[in-house]
Protein backbone atom coordinates (compact mmCIF):
# COMPACT_ATOMS: atom_id res chain seq x y z
CA UNK A 1 0.00 0.00 0.00
CA UNK A 2 2.74 2.56 0.85
CA UNK A 3 6.37 2.38 -0.34
CA UNK A 4 9.55 4.68 1.01
CA UNK A 5 12.48 4.12 -1.18
CA UNK A 6 15.57 5.82 -0.40
CA UNK A 7 13.82 8.72 0.63
CA UNK A 8 15.62 12.10 2.18
CA UNK A 9 14.88 15.16 2.98
CA UNK A 10 15.57 18.75 4.39
CA UNK A 11 13.80 21.81 5.18
CA UNK A 12 17.76 23.78 5.11
CA UNK A 13 20.63 22.05 3.43
CA UNK A 14 23.15 20.79 5.86
CA UNK A 15 20.50 19.83 8.00
CA UNK A 16 18.60 16.38 6.94
CA UNK A 17 15.51 15.72 8.66
CA UNK A 18 14.92 12.35 6.91
CA UNK A 19 18.09 10.05 5.90
CA UNK A 20 17.49 7.32 2.97
CA UNK A 21 14.47 6.27 4.49
CA UNK A 22 13.08 2.83 3.05
CA UNK A 23 10.08 0.45 4.51
CA UNK A 24 6.85 -0.68 3.04
CA UNK A 25 3.65 -0.89 4.83
CA UNK A 26 1.05 -3.50 3.20
CA UNK A 27 -2.81 -3.45 3.03
CA UNK A 28 -4.25 -3.39 6.42
CA UNK A 29 -1.72 -3.16 8.00
CA UNK A 30 -1.03 -1.00 11.93
CA UNK A 31 2.07 0.65 11.75
CA UNK A 32 2.90 3.19 14.67
CA UNK A 33 5.97 5.49 14.03
CA UNK A 34 7.70 6.13 17.17
CA UNK A 35 10.03 8.42 17.89
CA UNK A 36 11.41 11.44 20.45
CA UNK A 37 10.39 15.49 18.88
CA UNK A 38 12.07 16.05 16.54
CA UNK A 39 12.68 12.97 15.22
CA UNK A 40 11.09 13.44 11.60
CA UNK A 41 7.64 11.89 12.26
CA UNK A 42 5.37 14.60 10.78
CA UNK A 43 7.71 15.16 8.03
CA UNK A 44 7.59 11.83 6.91
CA UNK A 45 3.53 12.21 7.06
CA UNK A 46 4.24 15.07 5.13
CA UNK A 47 6.67 13.47 2.59
CA UNK A 48 3.69 10.43 1.99
CA UNK A 49 1.18 13.24 1.17
CA UNK A 50 3.37 15.18 -1.33
CA UNK A 51 3.40 18.47 0.63
CA UNK A 52 7.39 18.51 1.08
CA UNK A 53 8.83 17.46 -1.85
CA UNK A 54 11.47 14.88 -1.15
CA UNK A 55 14.73 12.95 -2.81
CA UNK A 56 13.69 9.36 -3.33
CA UNK A 57 10.21 7.38 -4.51
CA UNK A 58 7.09 7.45 -2.68
CA UNK A 59 4.76 4.59 -3.76
CA UNK A 60 1.09 4.89 -2.43
CA UNK A 61 -0.16 1.19 -4.37
CA UNK A 62 2.17 1.66 -6.91
CA UNK A 63 1.90 5.20 -7.73
CA UNK A 64 4.38 7.66 -7.72
CA UNK A 65 3.62 10.48 -5.66
CA UNK A 66 4.70 13.73 -7.67
CA UNK A 67 2.68 16.66 -9.44
CA UNK A 68 0.25 14.64 -11.68
CA UNK A 69 -0.89 12.06 -9.20
CA UNK A 70 -1.27 14.12 -6.09
CA UNK A 71 -5.12 14.49 -6.99
CA UNK A 72 -5.36 10.76 -6.76
CA UNK A 73 -2.60 9.72 -3.91
CA UNK A 74 -4.50 11.93 -1.48
CA UNK A 75 -7.99 10.28 -2.06
CA UNK A 76 -6.70 7.11 -0.74
CA UNK A 77 -5.18 8.63 2.27
CA UNK A 78 -6.90 10.35 4.66
CA UNK A 79 -4.93 12.35 6.80
CA UNK A 80 -5.58 13.56 10.43
CA UNK A 81 -3.77 16.76 11.52
CA UNK A 82 -2.27 17.10 14.67
CA UNK A 83 -3.91 20.40 15.37
CA UNK A 84 -7.71 19.89 14.65
CA UNK A 85 -7.76 23.90 14.58
CA UNK A 86 -5.82 23.83 11.51
CA UNK A 87 -7.84 20.74 10.12
CA UNK A 88 -11.45 22.38 10.15
CA UNK A 89 -12.04 25.27 8.21
CA UNK A 90 -14.96 25.37 7.41
CA UNK A 91 -18.35 26.97 9.74
CA UNK A 92 -19.94 23.88 11.00
CA UNK A 93 -18.57 20.13 11.83
CA UNK A 94 -21.10 19.08 8.64
CA UNK A 95 -19.95 21.53 6.11
CA UNK A 96 -16.51 20.11 6.80
CA UNK A 97 -17.35 16.60 6.36
CA UNK A 98 -18.87 17.17 2.80
CA UNK A 99 -16.40 19.37 1.95
CA UNK A 100 -13.74 16.52 0.83
CA UNK A 101 -16.31 14.43 -0.90
CA UNK A 102 -17.63 17.07 -2.75
CA UNK A 103 -14.21 17.83 -3.99
CA UNK A 104 -14.09 14.21 -5.41
CA UNK A 105 -17.32 14.19 -7.24
CA UNK A 106 -19.42 13.57 -4.56
CA UNK A 107 -23.01 14.89 -5.25
CA UNK A 108 -24.48 16.68 -2.15
CA UNK A 109 -26.91 13.84 -1.09
CA UNK A 110 -24.00 11.32 -1.43
CA UNK A 111 -21.78 13.71 0.42
CA UNK A 112 -24.29 13.83 3.54
CA UNK A 113 -24.71 10.17 3.59
CA UNK A 114 -21.00 9.30 4.14
CA UNK A 115 -21.28 12.35 6.46
CA UNK A 116 -23.75 10.53 8.66
CA UNK A 117 -21.87 6.98 7.94
CA UNK A 118 -19.20 8.42 9.98
CA UNK A 119 -21.17 10.26 12.73
CA UNK A 120 -22.98 7.09 13.49
CA UNK A 121 -19.62 5.17 13.41
CA UNK A 122 -17.90 7.32 15.61
CA UNK A 123 -20.82 7.69 17.91
CA UNK A 124 -21.44 11.58 17.50
CA UNK A 125 -24.25 12.35 15.41
CA UNK A 126 -24.91 15.19 18.04
CA UNK A 127 -21.98 16.79 16.56
CA UNK A 128 -22.94 17.09 13.37
CA UNK A 129 -24.52 20.86 12.85
CA UNK A 130 -21.99 22.44 15.68
CA UNK A 131 -19.81 25.38 15.33
CA UNK A 132 -16.16 24.16 15.03
CA UNK A 133 -14.94 26.75 16.92
CA UNK A 134 -17.13 26.23 20.07
CA UNK A 135 -16.23 22.34 20.28
CA UNK A 136 -14.13 21.51 22.86
CA UNK A 137 -11.12 19.31 22.84
CA UNK A 138 -12.11 15.94 22.59
CA UNK A 139 -14.89 16.74 20.39
CA UNK A 140 -12.96 18.53 17.97
CA UNK A 141 -10.72 15.56 17.98
CA UNK A 142 -13.64 13.02 17.07
CA UNK A 143 -15.11 16.02 14.60
CA UNK A 144 -11.50 15.92 12.37
CA UNK A 145 -11.71 12.18 12.40
CA UNK A 146 -15.26 12.07 10.85
CA UNK A 147 -14.37 14.79 8.29
CA UNK A 148 -11.68 11.92 7.29
CA UNK A 149 -13.69 9.02 7.26
CA UNK A 150 -16.47 10.88 5.40
CA UNK A 151 -13.67 10.93 2.63
CA UNK A 152 -13.83 6.75 2.75
CA UNK A 153 -9.74 6.57 2.43
CA UNK A 154 -7.92 3.44 1.54
CA UNK A 155 -5.30 4.44 4.43
CA UNK A 156 -5.87 6.52 7.37
CA UNK A 157 -2.39 8.73 8.51
CA UNK A 158 -2.84 10.22 12.47
CA UNK A 159 -0.58 12.66 13.71
CA UNK A 160 -0.18 12.23 17.45
CA UNK A 161 -4.14 11.62 17.78
CA UNK A 162 -3.97 11.59 21.25
CA UNK A 163 -2.19 14.52 22.20
CA UNK A 164 -3.34 17.04 24.45
CA UNK A 165 -6.69 14.77 25.04
CA UNK A 166 -7.57 13.85 28.57
CA UNK A 167 -7.88 10.24 29.31
CA UNK A 168 -11.58 9.53 28.91
CA UNK A 169 -11.43 11.10 25.80
CA UNK A 170 -7.63 9.71 24.74
CA UNK A 171 -9.66 6.33 25.27
CA UNK A 172 -12.02 7.23 23.28
CA UNK A 173 -9.42 7.64 20.31
CA UNK A 174 -7.82 4.93 20.79
CA UNK A 175 -10.99 2.63 20.43
CA UNK A 176 -11.74 4.57 16.93
CA UNK A 177 -8.55 3.81 16.34
CA UNK A 178 -8.69 -0.31 16.82
CA UNK A 179 -12.00 -0.12 15.31
CA UNK A 180 -11.62 0.87 12.06
CA UNK A 181 -10.27 -1.29 9.04
CA UNK A 182 -8.35 0.50 6.69
CA UNK A 183 -4.64 0.62 6.59
CA UNK A 184 -3.28 2.82 9.44
CA UNK A 185 -0.12 4.76 9.85
CA UNK A 186 0.14 6.61 13.50
CA UNK A 187 2.82 9.06 14.52
CA UNK A 188 2.97 9.13 18.48
CA UNK A 189 5.48 8.91 21.21
CA UNK A 190 2.43 7.89 23.29
CA UNK A 191 3.44 4.48 23.12
CA UNK A 192 1.03 2.72 25.79
CA UNK A 193 -1.73 4.24 22.66
CA UNK A 194 0.63 2.41 19.97
CA UNK A 195 0.67 -0.54 22.20
CA UNK A 196 -3.22 -0.68 22.17
CA UNK A 197 -3.53 0.11 18.68
CA UNK A 198 -0.56 -1.30 16.25
CA UNK A 199 0.88 -4.26 15.49
CA UNK A 200 4.36 -3.52 14.22
CA UNK A 201 6.57 -0.45 15.06
CA UNK A 202 8.86 2.08 13.36
CA UNK A 203 11.08 3.70 15.48
CA UNK A 204 12.75 6.79 14.01
CA UNK A 205 16.08 8.55 15.25
CA UNK A 206 17.58 11.53 13.98
CA UNK A 207 15.83 10.82 10.56
CA UNK A 208 16.71 7.26 10.12
CA UNK A 209 14.98 4.07 11.23
CA UNK A 210 16.10 2.88 14.18
CA UNK A 211 14.28 -0.19 14.78
CA UNK A 212 11.44 -1.67 12.59
CA UNK A 213 9.23 -4.58 13.68
CA UNK A 214 7.01 -6.73 16.08
CA UNK A 215 5.58 -3.72 18.54
CA UNK A 216 5.91 -5.83 21.54
CA UNK A 217 9.14 -6.36 20.82
CA UNK A 218 9.81 -3.02 20.02
CA UNK A 219 7.67 -1.28 23.12
CA UNK A 220 9.31 -3.76 25.73
CA UNK A 221 13.06 -3.37 24.06
CA UNK A 222 13.82 -0.88 27.50
CA UNK A 223 17.50 0.01 26.17
CA UNK A 224 16.50 0.40 22.77
CA UNK A 225 13.99 3.05 23.81
CA UNK A 226 16.18 4.80 26.22
CA UNK A 227 19.04 5.29 23.65
CA UNK A 228 16.50 6.75 21.83
CA UNK A 229 14.86 9.42 24.31
CA UNK A 230 11.72 7.30 25.40
CA UNK A 231 10.63 5.02 28.18
CA UNK A 232 8.82 1.45 28.73
CA UNK A 233 5.19 2.28 28.11
CA UNK A 234 3.52 2.78 31.24
CA UNK A 235 1.62 -0.81 30.79
CA UNK A 236 5.13 -2.63 30.77
CA UNK A 237 6.61 -0.83 33.67
CA UNK B 1 -19.53 35.87 12.43
CA UNK B 2 -20.71 32.59 10.59
CA UNK B 3 -22.49 31.70 14.03
CA UNK B 4 -24.43 35.12 13.64
CA UNK B 5 -24.54 34.77 9.93
CA UNK B 6 -26.42 31.62 10.64
CA UNK B 7 -29.18 32.68 13.04
CA UNK B 8 -33.03 32.73 12.10
CA UNK B 9 -34.81 36.22 11.72
CA UNK B 10 -36.40 37.66 8.06
CA UNK B 11 -33.41 39.60 7.81
CA UNK B 12 -31.48 36.30 7.13
CA UNK B 13 -34.14 34.52 5.15
CA UNK B 14 -33.67 37.18 2.79
CA UNK B 15 -31.79 36.32 -0.58
CA UNK B 16 -27.92 36.86 -0.54
CA UNK B 17 -28.31 39.37 -3.41
CA UNK B 18 -31.25 41.29 -2.53
CA UNK B 19 -29.56 41.56 0.50
CA UNK B 20 -25.83 42.83 -1.15
CA UNK B 21 -27.37 45.26 -3.47
CA UNK B 22 -29.32 47.14 -0.50
CA UNK B 23 -26.30 47.30 1.55
CA UNK B 24 -23.99 48.50 -2.22
CA UNK B 25 -26.69 50.89 -3.03
CA UNK B 26 -26.71 52.40 0.45
CA UNK B 27 -23.27 52.54 1.23
CA UNK B 28 -23.50 54.67 -2.28
CA UNK B 29 -26.21 57.07 -1.13
CA UNK B 30 -24.52 57.70 2.53
CA UNK B 31 -21.17 58.44 0.45
CA UNK B 32 -23.11 60.93 -1.71
CA UNK B 33 -24.53 63.35 0.92
CA UNK B 34 -22.54 66.56 0.86
CA UNK B 35 -20.11 67.25 3.43
CA UNK B 36 -22.10 69.70 5.10
CA UNK B 37 -25.29 68.06 4.97
CA UNK B 38 -25.11 66.77 7.96
CA UNK B 39 -28.53 67.31 9.03
CA UNK B 40 -29.97 65.46 5.59
CA UNK B 41 -27.37 62.13 6.32
CA UNK B 42 -28.49 61.34 10.10
CA UNK B 43 -31.76 60.00 9.10
CA UNK B 44 -30.11 57.09 7.32
CA UNK B 45 -28.95 55.67 10.30
CA UNK B 46 -32.86 55.02 10.79
CA UNK B 47 -32.14 51.77 7.72
CA UNK B 48 -29.60 49.67 9.37
CA UNK B 49 -30.69 50.34 13.29
CA UNK B 50 -34.41 49.27 11.75
CA UNK B 51 -32.87 45.96 10.62
CA UNK B 52 -30.43 45.18 13.60
CA UNK B 53 -34.01 45.38 15.26
CA UNK B 54 -35.59 42.93 12.87
CA UNK B 55 -32.57 40.76 12.83
CA UNK B 56 -32.33 40.29 16.72
CA UNK B 57 -28.53 41.28 16.32
CA UNK B 58 -28.07 44.30 18.98
CA UNK B 59 -26.00 47.00 17.90
CA UNK B 60 -23.93 46.60 20.63
CA UNK B 61 -22.72 43.41 19.11
CA UNK B 62 -21.24 45.33 16.22
CA UNK B 63 -19.50 48.33 17.63
CA UNK B 64 -17.82 45.67 20.17
CA UNK B 65 -16.91 43.64 16.99
CA UNK B 66 -15.71 47.00 15.28
CA UNK B 67 -13.93 48.37 18.15
CA UNK B 68 -10.46 48.22 16.57
CA UNK B 69 -12.00 49.34 12.90
CA UNK B 70 -14.22 52.11 13.95
CA UNK B 71 -11.31 54.56 15.53
CA UNK B 72 -9.15 54.42 11.99
CA UNK B 73 -12.70 55.56 10.54
CA UNK B 74 -13.15 58.09 12.59
CA UNK B 75 -9.59 59.17 12.42
CA UNK B 76 -10.54 59.77 8.88
CA UNK B 77 -12.18 63.26 9.66
CA UNK B 78 -9.97 64.37 12.51
CA UNK B 79 -8.10 67.07 10.41
CA UNK B 80 -10.69 68.80 9.07
CA UNK B 81 -11.46 71.44 11.36
CA UNK B 82 -7.80 72.69 11.25
CA UNK B 83 -8.26 73.14 7.28
CA UNK B 84 -11.50 74.33 7.37
CA UNK B 85 -12.59 77.21 9.89
CA UNK B 86 -14.71 79.49 7.90
CA UNK B 87 -17.55 79.92 10.04
CA UNK B 88 -20.45 77.77 9.03
CA UNK B 89 -23.32 78.76 11.05
CA UNK B 90 -23.51 80.62 14.45
CA UNK B 91 -25.83 78.78 17.52
CA UNK B 92 -26.47 81.46 19.41
CA UNK B 93 -23.28 83.61 20.01
CA UNK B 94 -20.85 79.76 19.83
CA UNK B 95 -20.27 79.63 15.69
CA UNK B 96 -19.37 76.67 14.31
CA UNK B 97 -16.86 76.36 11.23
CA UNK B 98 -17.21 74.29 8.07
CA UNK B 99 -14.71 72.17 9.10
CA UNK B 100 -16.39 70.51 12.58
CA UNK B 101 -19.19 70.01 10.56
CA UNK B 102 -17.63 68.01 7.86
CA UNK B 103 -16.00 66.11 10.67
CA UNK B 104 -18.47 64.92 11.96
CA UNK B 105 -20.49 64.57 8.15
CA UNK B 106 -17.28 62.03 7.63
CA UNK B 107 -16.83 60.28 11.15
CA UNK B 108 -21.40 59.89 10.11
CA UNK B 109 -20.72 58.32 6.66
CA UNK B 110 -17.82 55.57 7.89
CA UNK B 111 -19.60 54.74 11.18
CA UNK B 112 -22.86 54.17 9.02
CA UNK B 113 -21.60 52.53 6.14
CA UNK B 114 -19.59 50.21 8.21
CA UNK B 115 -22.49 49.47 10.34
CA UNK B 116 -24.44 48.45 6.99
CA UNK B 117 -21.44 46.30 5.87
CA UNK B 118 -21.60 44.37 9.64
CA UNK B 119 -24.95 43.86 8.96
CA UNK B 120 -24.94 42.24 5.48
CA UNK B 121 -22.06 39.68 7.36
CA UNK B 122 -23.93 39.08 10.28
CA UNK B 123 -27.04 37.78 8.40
CA UNK B 124 -25.47 36.33 5.02
CA UNK B 125 -23.73 32.86 5.11
CA UNK B 126 -19.99 33.86 3.17
CA UNK B 127 -20.90 30.89 1.29
CA UNK B 128 -24.76 31.41 0.74
CA UNK B 129 -23.12 34.99 -0.80
CA UNK B 130 -20.35 33.40 -3.10
CA UNK B 131 -23.25 30.93 -4.50
CA UNK B 132 -25.21 33.63 -5.52
CA UNK B 133 -22.41 36.02 -7.02
CA UNK B 134 -21.32 32.92 -8.86
CA UNK B 135 -24.64 32.33 -10.50
CA UNK B 136 -24.03 36.05 -11.39
CA UNK B 137 -21.43 35.19 -13.17
CA UNK B 138 -18.37 36.40 -11.28
CA UNK B 139 -15.38 34.39 -11.97
CA UNK B 140 -14.79 31.91 -9.64
CA UNK B 141 -11.34 33.00 -8.65
CA UNK B 142 -12.59 36.04 -6.80
CA UNK B 143 -15.14 34.22 -5.04
CA UNK B 144 -12.42 31.75 -3.87
CA UNK B 145 -9.95 35.09 -2.66
CA UNK B 146 -13.28 36.41 -0.91
CA UNK B 147 -13.74 32.89 0.88
CA UNK B 148 -10.11 32.30 1.87
CA UNK B 149 -9.39 36.10 2.90
CA UNK B 150 -12.55 36.10 4.93
CA UNK B 151 -11.62 32.40 6.60
CA UNK B 152 -7.83 33.97 6.70
CA UNK B 153 -9.23 37.41 8.59
CA UNK B 154 -10.94 34.95 11.02
CA UNK B 155 -7.50 32.44 11.48
CA UNK B 156 -5.57 36.50 12.12
CA UNK B 157 -8.22 37.47 14.57
CA UNK B 158 -8.06 34.35 16.35
CA UNK B 159 -4.20 34.61 16.81
CA UNK B 160 -4.23 37.86 18.22
CA UNK B 161 -6.38 37.08 21.07
CA UNK B 162 -4.44 34.23 21.86
CA UNK B 163 -1.11 36.84 21.99
CA UNK B 164 -2.91 39.20 23.75
CA UNK B 165 -4.13 36.97 26.10
CA UNK B 166 -0.50 35.57 26.43
CA UNK B 167 1.12 39.15 26.89
CA UNK B 168 -1.26 40.12 29.47
CA UNK B 169 -0.92 37.60 31.84
CA UNK B 170 2.79 38.37 32.10
CA UNK B 171 2.00 42.21 31.92
CA UNK B 172 -0.33 42.36 34.62
CA UNK B 173 -1.51 46.56 35.30
CA UNK B 174 -1.01 47.32 31.29
CA UNK B 175 -3.59 48.85 29.18
CA UNK B 176 -3.16 46.99 25.62
CA UNK B 177 0.25 46.15 24.31
CA UNK B 178 3.24 48.33 25.72
CA UNK B 179 4.58 50.13 22.12
CA UNK B 180 7.99 48.89 23.00
CA UNK B 181 6.43 45.18 21.72
CA UNK B 182 4.23 46.55 18.88
CA UNK B 183 6.97 45.14 16.15
CA UNK B 184 7.87 41.99 17.35
CA UNK B 185 4.15 41.01 18.05
CA UNK B 186 3.29 41.90 14.88
CA UNK B 187 6.21 40.12 13.58
CA UNK B 188 4.88 37.43 15.09
CA UNK B 189 1.60 37.52 14.42
CA UNK B 190 2.40 38.02 11.04
CA UNK B 191 4.45 34.56 11.04
CA UNK B 192 1.63 32.65 13.33
CA UNK B 193 -0.99 33.25 11.14
CA UNK B 194 0.85 32.83 8.08
CA UNK B 195 2.05 28.92 9.34
CA UNK B 196 -1.32 28.69 10.44
CA UNK B 197 -2.87 29.42 7.16
CA UNK B 198 -0.56 27.54 4.89
CA UNK B 199 -1.63 24.29 7.23
CA UNK B 200 -4.86 24.99 6.86
CA UNK B 201 -4.14 25.61 2.80
CA UNK B 202 -2.65 21.91 3.11
CA UNK B 203 -5.37 20.50 5.19
CA UNK B 204 -7.57 21.71 2.36
CA UNK B 205 -5.56 20.39 -0.83
CA UNK B 206 -5.59 17.23 0.85
CA UNK B 207 -9.12 16.95 0.95
CA UNK B 208 -9.07 17.42 -2.88
CA UNK B 209 -9.46 20.79 -2.68
CA UNK B 210 -8.33 22.63 -6.48
CA UNK B 211 -9.33 25.79 -7.20
CA UNK B 212 -13.13 26.25 -6.64
CA UNK B 213 -15.87 25.44 -3.67
CA UNK B 214 -18.60 23.77 -4.22
CA UNK B 215 -21.27 26.13 -2.65
CA UNK B 216 -24.56 25.11 -0.88
CA UNK B 217 -26.98 26.04 -3.58
CA UNK B 218 -28.49 29.06 -1.70
CA UNK B 219 -32.60 29.50 -1.82
CA UNK B 220 -33.12 31.26 -5.39
CA UNK B 221 -34.72 35.24 -5.03
CA UNK B 222 -38.31 35.57 -4.67
CA UNK B 223 -40.86 38.29 -5.22
CA UNK B 224 -40.54 38.88 -1.42
CA UNK B 225 -36.98 40.07 -1.69
CA UNK B 226 -37.78 42.17 -4.73
CA UNK B 227 -40.31 43.60 -2.33
CA UNK B 228 -37.86 43.91 -0.23
CA UNK B 229 -34.85 45.73 -2.68
CA UNK B 230 -37.59 47.94 -3.79
CA UNK B 231 -38.68 49.21 -0.63
CA UNK B 232 -35.09 49.74 0.79
CA UNK B 233 -34.50 51.47 -2.62
CA UNK B 234 -37.33 53.79 -2.35
CA UNK B 235 -36.34 54.52 1.23
CA UNK B 236 -32.97 55.29 0.34
CA UNK B 237 -34.01 58.06 -2.54
CA UNK B 238 -36.73 59.37 -0.53
CA UNK B 239 -33.78 59.67 2.67
CA UNK B 240 -32.24 61.59 0.23
CA UNK B 241 -33.79 63.92 -1.91
CA UNK B 242 -36.48 64.89 0.16
CA UNK B 243 -35.16 66.97 3.24
CA UNK B 244 -36.98 64.36 5.55
CA UNK B 245 -35.64 66.56 9.02
CA UNK B 246 -37.19 69.54 7.41
CA UNK B 247 -40.47 68.31 6.42
CA UNK B 248 -41.34 66.49 9.75
CA UNK B 249 -40.17 70.07 11.43
CA UNK B 250 -42.61 72.08 9.00
CA UNK B 251 -45.52 69.10 9.73
CA UNK B 252 -44.87 69.61 13.52
CA UNK B 253 -44.75 73.04 13.69
CA UNK B 254 -47.80 73.24 11.46
N1 LIG C 1 9.08 24.15 8.59
C1 LIG C 1 10.27 23.74 9.05
N2 LIG C 1 11.41 24.40 8.73
C2 LIG C 1 12.61 23.98 9.20
N3 LIG C 1 12.78 22.91 9.98
C3 LIG C 1 11.69 22.22 10.34
C4 LIG C 1 10.39 22.58 9.90
N4 LIG C 1 9.50 21.71 10.41
C5 LIG C 1 10.23 20.83 11.13
N5 LIG C 1 11.54 21.12 11.10
C6 LIG C 1 12.63 20.36 11.74
O1 LIG C 1 12.59 19.04 11.25
C7 LIG C 1 12.83 18.11 12.28
C8 LIG C 1 11.72 17.06 12.32
O2 LIG C 1 10.48 17.69 12.59
P1 LIG C 1 9.13 16.88 12.73
O3 LIG C 1 8.98 16.00 11.57
O4 LIG C 1 8.05 17.87 12.96
O5 LIG C 1 9.38 16.03 14.05
P2 LIG C 1 8.34 15.18 14.91
O6 LIG C 1 7.02 15.23 14.27
O7 LIG C 1 8.94 13.81 14.95
O8 LIG C 1 8.35 15.78 16.28
C9 LIG C 1 12.95 18.91 13.55
O9 LIG C 1 14.33 18.97 13.89
C10 LIG C 1 12.42 20.26 13.23
O10 LIG C 1 13.15 21.24 13.91
MG1 LIG D 1 5.19 16.00 14.88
Amino acid sequence: MIAFQNVSFSYEKERPVLQNLSFSIGDGEAVGLIGANGAGKSTVMKVLLGLLPCEGKVLVDGIEVGHGTLYEIRRKLGFVLQNSDHQMFMPTVYEDMIFGPLNYGASRAEAEAHADAALAQLGIPALKHRHNHKLSGGEKRMAAIATILAMQPEAILMDEPTAALDPYNRRLVINIIRSLNQTKLITSHDLDMIRDTCSRVILLSGGTIAADGDAETILRDRALLEANRMELPLSLQ
Amino acid sequence: MDALAAGSSPVHALCPLAKLFATIIYIVVVVSFGKYDLAGLVPMVLWPVLLFEISGIPVRTCFHKLRFVLPLVLAVGLFNPLFDRAPYLALGGITISGGAVSMVTLMSKGTFCLMASFLLMATTRIDALCAALRRLHVPGIFLTLLLLTYRYVGVMTEEVAIMTDAYKLRAPGQKGVHYTAWGSFLGQLLLRSMDRAEELYAAMRLRGFHDHFHYAEAAPCTAKDAVYLVICIAAFLLLRFVNVAALLGSLLVR
